[in-house]
């Protein structure tokens, strides 16, 4: 079977997973949402082979298996969004058929050589900077939950964080990839750079007032800067450095001081600060093994009023856990485990130090920001709000994974045709 | 860079692997605690969306059923609704979302909810589930007498007050009334309608069971008490005499007798029988003196006083009998030194009781001394009306003598045909009862009084006793004849428990 064939197979599969997903909140739930649930299944299905068709023609020797797991976790998550509030669904579908469109975008405009991007890393650098400090400007910045994430304009809404993650990777990798004999070194005058990093990072943490993203540019910073050094002792520096920020930050900033105050026990602070993430807790404790299956859990109270806030965005693992249980949550974290090896061995075979460096940094920030909101979640690490990707209701996520996605497919598209 | 790239994707792996983990940790090890925690508003949910089952009288009469709602998210909740509102909410409780659970609805939830660990409970569930059905609960069948509760309730109603009546034979409750009362079906919607109404007395406390968890003052009626411990210590018999001044010197003062209309009474000589017939505190006073405070806390200890009295309604509904001390239960080490044996005798000192355990008293000497363990849910059943439980009689203690208990028996009913409390009789049917006034020092209407009784006195079927705040007059003249009344409506109908 070719590659792409294969990656026809898998869709295939998703949109069944996606059907039976939909008919179980259709069936569990049919006072409240409409038969059209099943039309979702259908055009789900259908954006899904626009898009398998746009990389038969664009990259055909790309990994059969990444556009299926992308395509898996935006079911799972518009199912559950589906099942929290069906309008919400309604925009999430229109989302990525924009997500869609982009990654067709990118494919299209990079299918030649995506290592042009290598010649304006530094544009991508300024632009991703530019990106973070939106928010923070006074007429379209937006604080939301305490922190500056969001850009307003008009009814449009969007968080450029997610976007920037994305050009700053592309930077990271063309720069390190140019510096990395020099930097491996360790002559002092060449951790000007890291410096200038981290005191970026740091920046946007003040001006966002957001613990959990600084925490994922520093991480793929840091990833990425050992991918291409080898030098585990700036890591550890890296590491500590970040660490003192941080304390700083405990000190100085009020809202942080509470995210590590609720972090260590929210359950004083139940009616309070504490809610989210109790009534999170109470979420997923409530799935048990197999929870009560989609459609079957509770998210409201008896009144009607939410549990839990934003449930289908930065907390949509609890209301997949609780009403999937521990084997749905397992299973869809083992998903997530796979892509994540899928686009590292992606890295591993691509076969120049840009390519290796871009692929390893996009699928370290796919895992690291998983990491971060899932093990905010459960109370791992201090609670810090960004989305869950692929899973999350959101628009500039789901667009900002599918560039992602599209990366990786021209990366492994590269090296899969090198081979040939 | 492939080596790197390597340990990063270990890394990366490993990040999404502790996830796992943590998941595991919170869906299984720590589901069980916080499934427990009161503010899991969840777990609440859930047991709104079970169908609770219905608390119905002895004759089936329903005292609380549910009300069938959609909730805005499409989920069906069940609310419960009282039917006769304020008639028998002490007894009952409510069942509520912000307000959560009291009475049987909290002490008999699992059964109510079908969480109960019986065999054929957790198939019926286990089926329900995996139907998809509603969860249905099972039904309490109570031993209240919704006739003798409706007398109960409109005797007791503008006072403040309780009654309880028990079958001395097995311990089941018939009435269980405390005014003033709530709406239950007010608690969740309209709590400050129940918070702000007034009362004859402060504080209201309407939701206060009491019947089980007031403490009054017995005066008297502790006499009874007084006198099975006296006969029990064979010093006594129901002829010993003993001559009454109209006052006991105690501590070198002199206590006096009830003053009835101004006048101290004098009786001189007088036997046992009379004593407790006309209440005479000189005697008792000196009874308690010659056997001491110890036989006479010992004697209470014997009817049950000191210890929760048994009832399936929640435990902090209940409170014990027994001399208090600021506030809280005092069990005297040394009674000789530090009760004082002569007030003790006829109901001061510190002596506090519930009418539930006068009522358990009454019934005490009603089934010759031996004191029937109290219990208010007959049976539970199934929703297929099979019977998951049955309540069957026990023995709760051993208050006295049989030859004890006839001797009390006959002294009581003289209290009745001459005494103090012949407002209580009854045409036709032997009444036994005992008076009881005590002063609470207060100025205006400062008299808690209090009757206890059973009838027919020579096979008795029902047991009561009375207790009314703030008032001026005697129990004999307040109390005895709510007693009659509450008793009359039970011996009227069909006779056997």
């Amino acid at each position: 079977m070719t590659l792409r064939n294969r990656e026809l197979a898998n869709l295939v599969i998703v949109g069944l997973l996606t059907a039976i997903g939909f008919a179980s909140v259709y069936i569990a739930r049919q006072a409240v949402v409409s038969t059209g649930s099943l039309a979702y299944a259908g055009f789900f299905f259908a954006l899904y082979l626009a898009a398998h068709l746009v990389c038969r023609l664009t990259v055909p020797n790309a990994d059969p298996y990444l556009l299926p797991m992308a395509a898996l976790l935006t079911a799972v998550g518009l199912t559950e969004i589906y099942r929290l509030d069906p309008t919400d669904a309604f925009r999430q579908g229109l989302w990525i058929v924009v997500a869609v469109g982009a990654l067709a975008a990118t494919l299209f405009l990079l299918q030649r050589d995506y290592r042009r991007l290598e010649s304006y890393k530094y544009l991508c650098g300024v632009a991703a900077i530019a990106l973070l400090m939106l928010p923070a400007l006074p007429v379209i910045g937006q604080q939301v939950n305490g922190a500056r994430l969001w850009v307003h304009f008009g009814s449009l809404q969007f968080q450029p964080g997610e976007l920037a993650k994305v050009l700053l990777i592309v930077f990271l990798a063309g720069y390190l990839r140019e510096k990395r004999e020099v930097l491996a070194q360790g002559r002092l005058k060449d951790f000007g750079p890291l410096l200038v990093i981290w005191g970026g990072a740091m920046l946007v943490l003040v001006e966002t007032n957001d613990l959990g993203s600084a925490l994922l540019y520093f991480g793929i910073f840091l990833a990425m800067l050992y991918v291409a050094t080898g030098r585990l002792l700036f890591i550890v520096i890296g590491g500590l450095l970040f660490v003192g920020g941080a304390a700083a930050a405990y000190k100085l900033i009020g809202h942080v001081r509470t995210r590590v105050e609720i972090w260590i026990d929210p359950w004083p602070h139940i009616h309070t600060t504490g809610y989210q993430i109790t009534q999170s807790l109470y979420s997923i404790a409530n799935g048990g093994f197999a929870g009560p299956g989609l459609g079957k859990g509770t998210f409201t109270t008896t009144s009607g009023a939410q549990l839990i806030p934003s449930a289908n965005t930065d907390f949509i693992y609890s209301a997949i856990a609780q009403e999937l249980g521990l084997i749905g949550a397992a299973a869809l974290l083992l998903v997530f485990m796979l892509f994540v090896a899928r686009g590292m061995k992606v890295a591993m075979l691509a076969d120049d130090g840009f390519s290796k460096l871009l692929a390893a940094g996009l699928t370290f920030s796919f895992a690291l920001q998983t990491f971060i909101i899932v093990g905010g979640i459960l109370r791992m690490i201090p609670l810090t709000g960004v989305t869950l990707p692929f899973v999350s209701y959101g628009g500039s996520s789901v667009v900002a994974n599918f560039i992602l996605l599209a990366g990786l497919l021209l990366i492994s598209n590269r090296s899969n045709s090198v081979d040939r | 860079m492939n080596r790197q790239i390597a340990q990063l994707s270990i890394l990366a792996l490993a990040m999404i692997a502790a996830l796992i983990v943590g998941t595991t940790y919170w869906q299984t090890w720590a589901a069980a605690g916080l499934a427990d925690r009161q503010d899991n508003a969840i777990k609440l949910v859930a047991q709104f969306s079970i169908k609770r089952g219905l608390i119905r009288a002895a004759d089936g009469e329903i005292l609380a059923t549910n009300r069938k709602k959609k909730t805005k998210s499409g989920q069906t909740v069940y609310l419960r609704r009282y039917p006769l509102a304020g008639l028998f909410a002490h007894v009952v409780g409510y069942s509520t979302v912000s307000r959560a659970r009291t009475g049987l609805e909290a002490s008999e939830n699992d059964y109510l909810t079908g969480s109960n660990t019986n065999l054929k409970t957790i198939l019926d569930k286990t089926l329900s589930q995996l139907r998809g059905a509603t969860i249905k609960g099972n039904d309490l069948w109570l031993t209240l007498k919704p006739r003798a509760q409706r007398v109960a309730m409109a005797q007791l109603a503008g006072k403040c007050g309780a009654a309880v009546a028990l079958d001395p034979r097995t311990g089941a409750v018939l009435a269980m009334a405390s005014q003033p009362t709530f709406n239950p079906n007010q608690v969740e919607t309209n709590f400050g309608a129940i918070a702000r109404a007034g009362a004859p007395c402060r504080p209201a406390s309407r939701l206060v069971n009491r019947a089980t968890a007031g403490l009054f003052v017995p005066g008297s009626s502790f006499k009874v008490v007084t006198s099975a411990a006296a006969l029990d210590s064979g010093r006594y018999n129901i002829n010993s005499t003993f001559f009454d001044p109209g006052y006991c010197i105690e501590y070198g003062k002199q206590v006096h007798n009830f003053a009835d209309q101004g006048n101290v009474e004098r009786f001189g000589t007088v036997s046992f029988l009379e004593a407790l017939e006309h209440s005479i505190n000189a005697v008792f006073c000196n009874i308690g003196k010659t056997i001491g405070a110890r036989s006479v806390v010992n004697g209470a200890k014997r009817f049950g006083f000191y210890k929760d009295p048994p009832l399936e309604t929640p435990s902090n509904e209940r409170d014990p009998s027994g001399l208090y001390d600021h506030g809280r239960l005092f069990d005297p080490k040394h009674p000789e030194t530090q009760v004082d044996p002569g007030r003790l005798a006829f109901g001061q000192e510190r002596m506090l009781v519930t009418p539930l355990q006068m009522a358990m008293v009454a019934s005490g000497v009603a089934n010759h001394g031996l004191v029937m363990r109290p219990y208010v849910v007959q049976r539970v059943t199934a929703p297929d009306g099979s019977v998951v439980t049955r309540t069957k009689p026990h023995k709760y203690t051993h208050a006295m003598k049989p030859t004890t208990a006839a001797a009390l028996n006959q002294m009581m009913q003289a209290v009745v045909t001459g005494g103090t409390g012949t407002a209580a009789q009854i045409p036709g049917i032997k009444v036994a009862g005992k008076t009881g006034t005590a002063e609470t020092g207060a100025i205006t209407n400062p008299n808690t009084t209090w009757f206890i009784a059973f009838a027919p006195a020579d096979a008795p079927r029902v047991a009561v006793a009375v207790v009314l705040q703030n008032q001026t007059g005697a129990g004999g003249t307040t109390a005895a004849p709510i007693a009659k009344t509450i008793m009359e409506s039970l011996l009227s109908g069909r006779s056997g428990p």
